[in-house]
C-alpha cells in the first residue's frame, strides 16, 4: 500500500492548530468550511460558500475565497478577516485563524499531456503519475500510438496543455525513441494554456541516458525539469519523484500563471493541492484505516473523478467531461438519451429534456426547482457516474499506484486478460462525493443513484460526504492528520446502509432470495425477496444486524449460485436495501412497463415526495 | 458578502468596452497607440511557424544515425524545395543510388545523429489580426497585440457560435416574440447582421446560410436543430470556431423564448448601423459571452474613460429573467428578497426572491435560477 505524497514540500507549523478554515475552489463555486476545537475535539463547525471568481469581470480568485470566509465570519460571529487579509494565528477567543489552507481545480484543473515510448507501458506509467498527482490527462503520445510522426507533432501544436510530463525507455535502454518524442516536441513549440509569454513547463522523467539530448533539444524551449525515471526498470514503476515534481511545476507555474493564484499561495499556511489530489488522499486513507476495498467518486460540474482501492491498489481517473453543469450536455451526448430516459419515471418529450439539458450547461449554476427537474438531474447524474465507472475499470486494468513491483509476466498476464482490478463483488464501501450526492435533499437519493449506476454485487455499505468537504480534508490531512480523521469521523462521512444485491436474474415475482435479518435488539425479520423487488429495511448508523441469504438456485451472492450467505450488515442514515431487481440490472424496454417499475421501485424507498409523481 | 445570483448579461445603450486584441504568438503590431482602426483593420500580424514533415533518412539510406551526415546534400538551416534531393548515398555502380527527395518547399529544420532523423519546416503561414470594433487602439502591448477602446451599445447573448464578424443590423420581425422563418430571410440580408424574434427554426437557419447573412441573433434554437447545424452534439460549450455560414446569438437559451424586450428594442433602435460580433462562448474557466457591440462612430473613446459597471448584488426593482424551468424565459421584476432560506418543491431548502411580472401576478424563485438584465 502506497502512503500518498501530495507535496515535496512540507510545512512547518510550529504554532497549536486550534482554528482552522479551509476552502476548496472549484470551477463554480468556492466553498470554505471552518474547523474548531471543541472540547479537545476537532469539529467542523461552519461553512459558506461563493462564486469563484477566476474569470472576468473579477480574476482573481482569492475574492471569492475572502466572499466564501466572509460567509463563515457573518454565521460564526468569528473575525477572521482584516479587510483583505486572514488573520492568522488566532488573538483571542473570537479572532482569527490559526491557519488558512486550500485546494483548488478552478479555471479547468491541471491539464496535462503525457508521452511515453510503448504506449500500454511507460505511457501508461506516465499517465497514471499525472493522473495520481490529480491532473486530468488531455493526452498520451507514445512512439506506437499508431499516429504518424506530422500527427503526433499537429497534435502537440493544437493542444495547450499547462504541463507536459515526458516518458520512455529504461535506464540504459535505448534512447532513440525518447530522442525522437523530445525532437517532435521541439518542433512542436507547445504552448501554454494559461498566459502567452512564460516556457509550458515540461519534466522529463525517462531513460536516465537520454538526459543529455533531451536538455539539448528542449532546454531553451520549455521550462524543463529532469527527475527520476519513472520505469527505471522494465519491472518496476517509481512514480514518486515525476508525482512530486508535478506538484512542485503546479505551484510554482501553473497556478502561479491563474489569475490571483500568486495571492492564493501566499495567504495559505501550508501548499495549495489540486482538489482530485486532496480528494485521493482521503480516499487511500479510508481504504487503509479501515482495510476496506473501495470505490471512491467525486461528481462535480464540470468532471468526475473515480478512485479505487482494491487489494491495497489506488487507482484515480478523471472523466474530464462527464459533469453536472458545465459538462452535463456532454453526459447525454456520450451516454445517449435512450440510457437518461430510463431513469425518468415519467413521459417528458425528447425536444423538451434536450433543451433543458442544453439550458443547464449555458446556465450551469441554477437548480432544480420542481420535481420533474431533480428527477431528470438525477438520471443524468446515474448516467455520469455509470460512465465514469466504465472508464475507471478500463483504465484500472494498468493503473496502479507508486513504487509498486510489477514483473514483466504481470503486465503480459493483464495484456492478455485485459481484466480489471475492479472487482465488485469484493468490493466493501462505494463514498460519493460531489454537489449532486451531498445536497440530494433526501439521503435516499444518494444512495439509490449510486446503487443505479454502480450496481454493486453481494453485500456493499455506501456513504456519502456530507456537505463536501474531502477536498478540505486531504489538505488538512498533510498538515494535520489527527484533525482530519476526527473531522472526517464525526462531520464529514455519512454512512447511508448497506445495499444486499443478489446477482443473477429472473422474471418479475419468481423467487430471487429469501433472508432472515437479526437485529441487535434480538429480533428477526424473515422474509422472500422477489424479482423486481426493492426494499428498504431501517437500521441505524450505530446498528449492525446479521443478515442470513438463501439465494434460488440460479442466485449468487458471491459465495456461488444457491449458496447461503451469512453477513453482519451496517446501517445508516437510509437503512438498509434489499435490492431484488437482478443483475445486472435489466430495465423494462416497454415504456409504459418501465415508468411502472421506477414509480414502484421509487416509492418503495420514499424516494421523492409523493406529490411530484407524473409531473413533466 | 457572497450572493447566489446569476451574474446577469449586460443589455446597454451606452457603454465604453475595451477588446483586447492578442496574438496567439508573438509577432508585430501594427498600429500605434492612439490611432483609429476599423474592424476589418489588421492591426497585429504574427508568422505561424509552418507544418513539420519528420523524414527518417538513416531507415531510407539505411545506414546508421550518426552516419546519415555524410550522404546529406541539405544541411540544417537550408531552403529547400519540392523533389529536391535531400539526401543521396554514392555506390560505386550507379543503379544503386538512392536519392531522398524534399516531400515540400521549406527549410531543413534539425538533422539528428541520434535518431537518424531530419525535420523539415513549411514556410510560415502569415496570421493577420482585425480590429473587430471601429475604435481607438488605447493600449499597445509590443510584439502581442492592442487594446481598442470604442463607445459603444452592447447587447451580451447567453450561448453563440461561430467567430467574429460585422455587418449592418436588420431586423427581421416586428415583435421579440415573433418566430423567424424562411420567408422573413430575403437576398438584400447578405452580409447582414439580422435580428430575429423568440426562435428560428431548421429550414430559416438553412435559408440563413444560403442567403449570405454575416449573423443571426435570436431569442432562442431547438438542440436538435443546433446539432443538425454543427453536425455533431455539443458536448461542453466552448465555441467560436465554427464554420456554419454564420455567426448565431442566443440571447435567451434553449427553446422557444421571446427575446427580452430591452434587448430587441435596443437592437430595433440601431437597424441600419454597422455592428461587431461574435459568437464565441465559454462558459467554463473563463466565462466569455457572445456579445453585439454597436459602435457609436466617430467619438470612439474621446474621454478614455471607461464605464464599468458596479455589481452592487440584486435590489428590489431590478429587471431579471428567470432562467429555469417552469418559468423558464419569463422576465419581471424583484419584488422582495426574503432572507430566510425557504423550502421549494424539491424539497431543498434556498434562498429565494419574488418575482412580480408584467400582468401584476408573483412568484417565489430561487435566486440561483434568475439572471439580472444588467446595463442602463
Amino acid at each position: 500500500m502506497s502512503v500518498p505524497s501530495p507535496s515535496p514540500i512540507e510545512p512547518v507549523i510550529t504554532h497549536p492548530l486550534n482554528v482552522i478554515v479551509a476552502t476548496d475552489c472549484g470551477s463554480t463555486t468556492t466553498k470554505a468550511i471552518l474547523i474548531e476545537k471543541v472540547g479537545g475535539e476537532y469539529r467542523q463547525t461552519y461553512r459558506g460558500e461563493a462564486p469563484t471568481t477566476v474569470e472576468a469581470p473579477f480574476e482573481d480568485v482569492t475574492l471569492g475565497v475572502l466572499n466564501a470566509i466572509a460567509e463563515i465570519e457573518e454565521l460564526s460571529g468569528r473575525k477572521i478577516l482584516d479587510g483583505d487579509k486572514i488573520i492568522t494565528p488566532c488573538r483571542d477567543a473570537k479572532t482569527g485563524v490559526d491557519i488558512y489552507i486550500s485546494t483548488s481545480s478552478a479555471g479547468g484543473g491541471l491539464q496535462m499531456m503525457v508521452t511515453g515510448v510503448v504506449q500500454n507501458m511507460t505511457g501508461e506509467s506516465a499517465q497514471r503519475a499525472a493522473l495520481g498527482a490529480g491532473a486530468i490527462v488531455i493526452d498520451v503520445l507514445a512512439s506506437n500510438d499508431g499516429r504518424l510522426p506530422h500527427e503526433k507533432i499537429e497534435r502537440i501544436r493544437t493542444m495547450r496543455p499547462d504541463m507536459i510530463l515526458m516518458s520512455g525507455g529504461t535506464d540504459g535502454g535505448a534512447v532513440t525513441h525518447v530522442v525522437e518524442m523530445a525532437e517532435y516536441i521541439s518542433a512542436a513549440e507547445p504552448r501554454p494554456r494559461f498566459g502567452a509569454t512564460y516556457k509550458l513547463p515540461l519534466i522529463y522523467a525517462g531513460n536516465k541516458d537520454a538526459q543529455p539530448q533531451v536538455r539539448k533539444i528542449l532546454g531553451e524551449k520549455a521550462a524543463l525539469v529532469l527527475t527520476d525515471n519513472i520505469r527505471p526498470v522494465l519491472e518496476r514503476e517509481n512514480l514518486a519523484p515525476a508525482r512530486n515534481k508535478i506538484h512542485d511545476l503546479f505551484l510554482e507555474h501553473v497556478m502561479a500563471q491563474a489569475p490571483g493564484y500568486k495571492k492564493l499561495i501566499e495567504m495559505a499556511g501550508a501548499p495549495i493541492m489540486p482538489t482530485p489530489a486532496a480528494v485521493g488522499v482521503i480516499m487511500e486513507t479510508i481504504a487503509k484505516r479501515e482495510h476496506l476495498n473501495l470505490i471512491g467518486v467525486d461528481i462535480g460540474g464540470a468532471t468526475t473523478d473515480v478512485f479505487s482501492v482494491f487489494e491495497g491498489i489506488f487507482n484515480r481517473t478523471v472523466s474530464a467531461n462527464l459533469g453536472m453543469s458545465y459538462s452535463i450536455s456532454n453526459v447525454l451526448a456520450e451516454a445517449g438519451l435512450a440510457n437518461i430516459m430510463r431513469w425518468v419515471p415519467f413521459t417528458i418529450d425528447e425536444q423538451t429534456l434536450r433543451n433543458r439539458i442544453k439550458n443547464k450547461m449555458i446556465r450551469p449554476t441554477t437548480i432544480p426547482q420542481t420535481l420533474d427537474e431533480l428527477q431528470i438531474e438525477h438520471a443524468i447524474a446515474r448516467e455520469a457516474l455509470r460512465l465514469a465507472l466504465i472508464h475507471h475499470k478500463s483504465l484500472a486494468t494498468a493503473l496502479k499506484g507508486v513504487q509498486q513491483e510489477r514483473t514483466i509476466s504481470d503486465v503480459f498476464e493483464q495484456q492478455q486478460s485485459g481484466k480489471t482490478l475492479i472487482d465488485m463483488l469484493k468490493l466493501d464501501l462505494i463514498v460519493g462525493s460531489g454537489g449532486i450526492l451531498s445536497h440530494a435533499p433526501r439521503r435516499v437519493q444518494a444512495m439509490l443513484m449510486m446503487v443505479d449506476a454502480y450496481e454493486p454485487l453481494g453485500v456493499t455499505r455506501l456513504s456519502v460526504d456530507s456537505i463536501f468537504m474531502m477536498p478540505h480534508l486531504g489538505v488538512l490531512s498533510t498538515i494535520n492528520e489527527k484533525a482530519a480523521t476526527e473531522v472526517f469521523v464525526r462531520d464529514c462521512m455519512v454512512y447511508l446502509g448497506t445495499c444486499v444485491a443478489p446477482v443473477g436474474q429472473g422474471k418479475d415475482g419468481e423467487r430471487c432470495a429469501d433472508y432472515a435479518i437479526t437485529f441487535p435488539d434480538g429480533r428477526v425479520d424473515k422474509g422472500q425477496l422477489l424479482f423486481g423487488d426493492l426494499r428498504l429495511v431501517p437500521l441505524a448508523g450505530d446498528q449492525k444486524a446479521s443478515i442470513t441469504i438463501q439465494p434460488a438456485k440460479q442466485v449468487s451472492l458471491g459465495a456461488g449460485a444457491g449458496v447461503s450467505v451469512t453477513r453482519e450488515v451496517q446501517g445508516g442514515v437510509v437503512g438498509l436495501l434489499l435490492d431484488g431487481r437482478g443483475r445486472p440490472l435489466q430495465l423494462p424496454t416497454d415504456h409504459a412497463a418501465r415508468v411502472a417499475s421506477l414509480t414502484k421501485w421509487f416509492n418503495a424507498v420514499d424516494l421523492y415526495p409523493k406529490a411530484g409523481w407524473g409531473q413533466g | 458578502m457572497a450572493h447566489s445570483y446569476t451574474p446577469g448579461l449586460t443589455v446597454t445603450e451606452q457603454t465604453t468596452v475595451r477588446r483586447r486584441r492578442m496574438l496567439s504568438l508573438p509577432g508585430s503590431v501594427l498600429v500605434s497607440g492612439g490611432e483609429t482602426v476599423r474592424a476589418n483593420q489588421a492591426v497585429a500580424r504574427a508568422e505561424l511557424p509552418g507544418k513539420v514533415y519528420p523524414l527518417n533518412l538513416a531507415n531510407q539510406l539505411g545506414v546508421a544515425p550518426d552516419e546519415i551526415h555524410e550522404y546529406l546534400v541539405k544541411k540544417a538551416g537550408d531552403p529547400v524545395k519540392k523533389d529536391e534531393i535531400l539526401a543521396e548515398n554514392k555506390p560505386l555502380i550507379k543503379w544503386f543510388k538512392t536519392e531522398i527527395l524534399s516531400p515540400i518547399t521549406g527549410v531543413v529544420e534539425s538533422v539528428s545523429n541520434v535518431t537518424g532523423q531530419v525535420l523539415l519546416r513549411e514556410p510560415p503561414r502569415v496570421l493577420e489580426l482585425l480590429g473587430y470594433v471601429d475604435g481607438r487602439v488605447v493600449e499597445v502591448i509590443p510584439q502581442q497585440g492592442v487594446v481598442v477602446e470604442t463607445d459603444c451599445s452592447l447587447v451580451q447573448g447567453i450561448f453563440g457560435i461561430g467567430g467574429e464578424t460585422w455587418g449592418e443590423i436588420v431586423i427581421a420581425v416586428t415583435s421579440p416574440d415573433e418566430v423567424l422563418t424562411p420567408r422573413h430571410l430575403t437576398a438584400d440580408m447578405k452580409g447582414k447582421v439580422v435580428v430575429g424574434g423568440s426562435f428560428i427554426s431548421s429550414d430559416a437557419l438553412a435559408r440563413a446560410k444560403e442567403v449570405g447573412v454575416a449573423g443571426l441573433v435570436i431569442g432562442g434554437i431547438h438542440d436538435k436543430d443546433l446539432r443538425a447545424l454543427l453536425g455533431y452534439d455539443l458536448g461542453v460549450a466552448i465555441t467560436g470556431t465554427e464554420q456554419v455560414g454564420f455567426t448565431l446569438i442566443l440571447t435567451e437559451g434553449f427553446g422557444t423564448i421571446p427575446m427580452a424586450g430591452k434587448t430587441f428594442n435596443l437592437l430595433s433602435a440601431h437597424a441600419g448601423q454597422q455592428a461587431s460580433i461574435s459568437g464565441a462562448t465559454q462558459i467554463r474557466a473563463g466565462v466569455i459571452r457572445p456579445e453585439i457591440i454597436i459602435p457609436k462612430g466617430g467619438a470612439a473613446g474621446k474621454q478614455g474613460a471607461v464605464i464599468v459597471l458596479e455589481r452592487e448584488g440584486i435590489r428590489i426593482g431590478d429587471q431579471v429573467r428567470i432562467i429555469r424551468d417552469p418559468l423558464f424565459g419569463k422576465i419581471g421584476e424583484v419584488a422582495s428578497l426574503p432572507s430566510d432560506l425557504q423550502k421549494i418543491p424539491t424539497e431543498s431548502e434556498v434562498r429565494v426572491m419574488e418575482v412580480r411580472f408584467a400582468d401584476g401576478s408573483k412568484t417565489m424563485i430561487p435566486r440561483a435560477n434568475i439572471e439580472l438584465i444588467e446595463g442602463a
